[in-house]
Parts: C-alpha cells; sequence; structure tokens
C-alpha cells in the first residue's frame, strides 16, 4: 500500500491523471438507453462503463417472499468477465454479493416502497469495464434507472468515493488509485434529504481526515447530483435525438 | 443479523422504545456502554492461535491456522491474512447449513476489512521466497450463538486469536523454505477494535443485544486502532444515517474502542 504513494500525487497537488485533489473524472449518463427494461441509465464515469436496468414492480417469485406491506427490492451487482485485467470468473463473487446487498440497502430509503405491496422492483447492475469506484458509479445509474421507470422516490441517490493518497484527502480514486493509495470511502447520499445511504471505509484515516473525506465525498455527490439532473430533463423534457424518438413513438 | 427472522414480541419492542425515548435499555446499561466481555485465549491446542469471545450471550470462537503458501501476483514478498466466519447452525433457531448467507459473507468481509486496513499484521514480515512462498495465516471464526452484535464479537475474537498465536519459524535453505521447532509470535502491530452502534427511534446505542438488533433500523460498525485513527466502517441495513451521526458515532467509536482495546491487550498479554 505505502510506498508508491509519492508517485500518485506530485508536489504540486497534480494526481497521475492530472486531477487535482478534489477533482471528478469526466462523468457522462444516459437515461433510458434500453428497449425491454421498464427503466435503465447508463454511466461512464472515468473508465467506468456501467449499466443498471429496473424491471418492476411485477409479481414476486417465489411467492413466499412476498412483503405483505411494500414491495421487494431485488439488487444485482454483476461485474462482466472481461471488465477488469485478469478475466474474472462470471460467478458471483463474496465481493460482489457484498457490494449487491449495499446497494441495496443504499436505494431502499429512496424508493417508496409502501407504494407498491406484493410486488419485486429488480435492479441488475452490470459493470462492463471497471476503474475503481464502480459501486458508487452502479448507485448513481440505478437510482436514474429507478426513475426512468416512473417508481415514486423521495430523493435520487447518488454517490461517491473519497480517499487518502498519503495523508492527502482526495476525490474520486480512480483504479490505480484504488489499489496503491491508503484508503477508500464510498458514500452515496439523498441530496435532497441530506442524508447517507452507503457510507464504507477502508484505509487508516485520522478522526480529522475521517471528517475532511466523509463531507468530501457528500460536497461531489451534490455536484454529480445536478448530472443526474440533466440526464433526467435530456430523457424527459428532449435535448437529445436519441430520446426524442422515443416519445414521437409513444404518441 | 438475524433481524428479519427474530421476532420480539411487539409489547417488548414498544417498551424498549419507550425506554429508549428516556435514554435507558432494556437490560439497564447506558447508551454507550457494551455488554460483559469475556475472552479466553489458547481454547483450541491444535490451532496456532485461539480465542473464545463472549459478549452478553454472544459467543464467537476464532481458530488461527498458519502455513506456507504462494503469494499474490501483485503483492510476491508479502504474505497472505485470511479471515473467514460462518454462523454454524447450532447458533440460533433461525441459522441454517447450507452456503454462506447475504449476512455471513458481509460478517466476514467488515471482519476481515477492519483487521486488513489497520495493518494490524505486518504482512513484509510473512515474505518466504519473493513470487514463490510466503507464510500464510488462516482466520475462521465460528459463531456459537446469535445474541446480537456478531461483527464486534468476531472482531474481537480474530485479534485476540491473532495476538496470542504462535507460529513455526521458517528458514531458507538452498532455495527451498524450512519449518523449523522455534515457535515464534506472528507479528502483529495493531489492535484494531471494531464497535457497532445501532440506531433505534433517534436514539444511537452501542452493541445492540438480537432484541435490540430486531427492533433497529440502521446500524454502523466502525473499527479504530491504537492511535484512535478510523481503518474501516460499513453502515448497514436499508435506511439512511446523518452526517451528524456519523461523525458522532466515529467519536463513540474511538473512546468506546479504547476501553474494549485495553480489555483485549489484558486478555492476550
Amino acid at each position: 500500500m505505502a510506498g508508491t504513494k509519492k508517485e500518485l500525487i506530485d508536489k504540486n497537488g497534480v494526481r497521475l491523471d492530472g486531477r487535482k485533489w478534489n477533482e471528478l473524472r469526466p462523468i457522462k449518463l444516459q437515461v433510458g438507453i434500453m428497449k425491454n427494461a421498464d427503466g435503465s441509465a447508463y454511466i461512464e464515469w472515468g473508465k467506468n462503463k456501467i449499466m443498471a436496468a429496473v424491471y418492476g414492480p411485477k409479481e414476486v417469485h417465489p411467492k413466499h417472499q412476498v412483503l405483505p406491506d411494500r414491495a421487494l427490492l431485488r439488487c444485482r451487482y454483476h461485474m462482466a468477465p472481461f471488465s477488469v485485467d485478469e478475466r474474472k470468473n462470471p460467478a458471483p463473487s463474496r465481493r460482489e454479493i457484498e457490494i449487491s446487498k449495499v446497494i441495496r440497502e443504499a436505494l431502499v430509503p429512496a424508493v417508496i416502497v409502501e407504494d407498491y405491496p406484493r410486488t419485486a422492483i429488480e435492479v441488475w447492475v452490470e459493470v462492463l469495464q471497471s476503474d475503481g469506484g464502480s459501486r458508487v458509479a452502479g448507485i448513481t445509474a440505478a437510482s436514474l434507472a429507478l426513475a426512468d421507470a416512473g417508481i415514486n422516490m423521495r430523493d435520487l441517490v447518488v454517490g461517491c468515493s473519497c480517499g487518502l493518497i498519503g495523508e492527502q484527502v482526495v476525490s474520486d480514486l480512480d483504479d490505480t488509485e484504488d489499489k496503491e493509495g491508503n484508503g477508500d470511502m464510498p458514500v452515496a447520499i439523498m441530496p435532497n434529504l441530506g442524508l447517507v445511504s452507503l457510507l464504507q471505509v477502508d484505509g487508516v484515516y485520522t478522526r480529522e481526515n475521517f471528517q475532511k473525506a466523509f463531507e468530501l465525498a457528500i460536497e461531489k455527490g451534490k455536484q454529480i447530483y445536478q448530472m443526474q439532473r440533466e440526464a433526467l430533463t435530456t430523457r424527459f423534457f428532449g435535448g437529445e435525438a436519441k430520446t426524442t424518438e422515443v416519445e414521437e413513438v409513444a404518441e | 443479523m438475524m433481524k428479519k427472522n427474530y421476532v420480539v414480541e411487539a409489547i417488548r419492542k414498544a417498551q424498549l422504545l419507550q425506554l429508549l425515548a428516556s435514554g435507558k435499555r432494556l437490560d439497564e446499561r447506558a447508551l454507550d456502554q457494551p455488554r460483559n466481555l469475556k475472552i479466553e485465549t489458547g481454547v483450541i491446542p491444535k490451532a496456532n492461535g485461539s480465542a473464545r469471545v463472549t459478549l452478553g450471550n454472544t459467543q464467537v470462537l476464532a481458530g488461527v491456522k498458519i502455513a506456507t503458501g504462494i503469494p499474490f501476483p501483485d503483492t510476491p514478498d508479502k504474505g497472505i491474512l485470511m479471515v473467514n466466519a460462518e454462523i454454524l447452525p447450532m447458533s440460533s433457531p433461525y441459522a441454517e447449513a447450507g452456503p454462506p448467507s447475504e449476512d455471513a459473507i458481509e460478517l466476514a468481509r467488515v471482519t476481515d476489512r477492519g483487521i486488513r486496513e489497520s495493518e494490524m499484521v505486518d504482512l513484509t514480515k510473512l515474505g518466504l521466497i519473493p513470487g514463490k512462498s510466503v507464510i500464510a495465516v488462516f482466520v475462521d471464526c465460528n459463531i456459537m450463538n446469535v445474541d446480537g452484535n456478531l461483527f464486534d464479537a468476531t472482531s474481537y475474537a480474530v485479534v485476540s486469536a491473532l495476538r496470542t498465536a504462535k507460529m513455526k519459524k521458517y528458514v531458507i535453505k538452498d532455495d527451498k523454505v524450512e519449518a523449523t521447532d522455534e515457535l515464534i509470535p506472528v507479528p502483529v502491530e495493531k489492535t484494531p477494535v471494531s464497535v457497532t452502534i445501532a440506531r433505534l427511534g433517534d436514539r444511537l446505542v452501542v452493541d445492540p443485544s438480537a432484541e435490540e438488533e430486531a427492533s433497529m433500523d440502521m446500524r454502523i460498525t466502525i473499527t479504530t486502532d491504537d492511535d484512535g485513527n478510523i481503518c474501516a466502517s460499513q453502515k448497514g441495513e436499508a435506511s439512511t444515517i446523518s452526517p451528524e451521526q456519523v461523525l458522532r458515532a466515529a467519536d463513540t467509536s474511538i473512546s468506546v474502542g479504547k476501553a474494549i482495546r485495553a480489555k483485549i491487550l489484558e486478555a492476550t498479554r
């Protein structure tokens, strides 16, 4: 872990890819990109390429899983075998099972599950290419897909990961910084309600750096939330040719 | 853990929340007071190190096994540390045999993260022949009895077992690794302490019992090291936490963790 940190950030505070400590990688968001899904979104965040699709509300199978007073939210985070340097076994790893769980727990508070009793809402997150911060990118796309599916929500959910290079707090770690840096802290927030719905920490943070990284992640999340809004506006009120075409067919 | 299966009588839950509103808990603990912690080490002589931790009625047995292994390609000169946990079917009327549940996987991974990220074990001291042979330390935890807060009990068991573990001294002769009869301790540098806090109503309580877990809507586990640094955390349950609560939980974890660390150091001296 330590040792390589000098190379990750130079004397002028410039990172390997030319960013400053508090800058984000380029993010591109698209909503409504899949024909069959009830809602979908695509995110490119640095070298991450991630699709999210939502099906539902639909009937629950097997029936013993039915929740009488609310919807059951199912979530799968999955990495394509070709998404990383070494081929990844396509079977769900323990890491993917844990991430699926924390993504679900980050999304459920935003969905008004009480509006859809006895139904299932399925969220599929597929990482086509991974580049550090894929869980927060997945959450950001998944919440757009839920909104695209017209599911009642209290707020969007948006994520950003902050961390440490040496003792320097930095925003939005890429793959190299995640592996060779000194800490990673993925955070997801509901920006309008000011609440945190995902928090994971690894690395060694002083109490001061912990607060700094945590607050930076919230600040960056709010910035990405503006991009989510724009992507939804484009989807539903025109802008790009691709999205208006869908609306014309609906007429 | 086990929340969805643990049925608390409605009346008990109402009583619990009502008591909490006036700052009291069912078992008369203070909000930031963990349950009684008992640590017994060396309980399994065939293991390189072992510890049985009893936290309230939650009981976890951790065992360390040490062998030589092949290093990971990206860390050719570092040893291997693996922490795993299994919720035994005997541990609760709601536990089942079979492949690990989502909860069990999360438990194992969060425990592993606290130990790994704090750099408790100096893996650079476990290298033998770069790229070919290193010392591998496996810590497996058996959850024997479930009564809430498996995260902390498991973490204390792992730390206690590692602190008291003895391994063979390995020497390199003619490019080959040989085990000697000399027993040496595992290179332990830090004492990470995990503190789990649950939110019930609008109160944060330390070390939730199973009854409290059944009524909680959010939990957060924060692991701190000897210097009061935060080295791992995980928020759990399908709910949110406010930024103020995160920072308050961090401070509680640092202060409660300090007292628990003293107990662990005492028991593993």
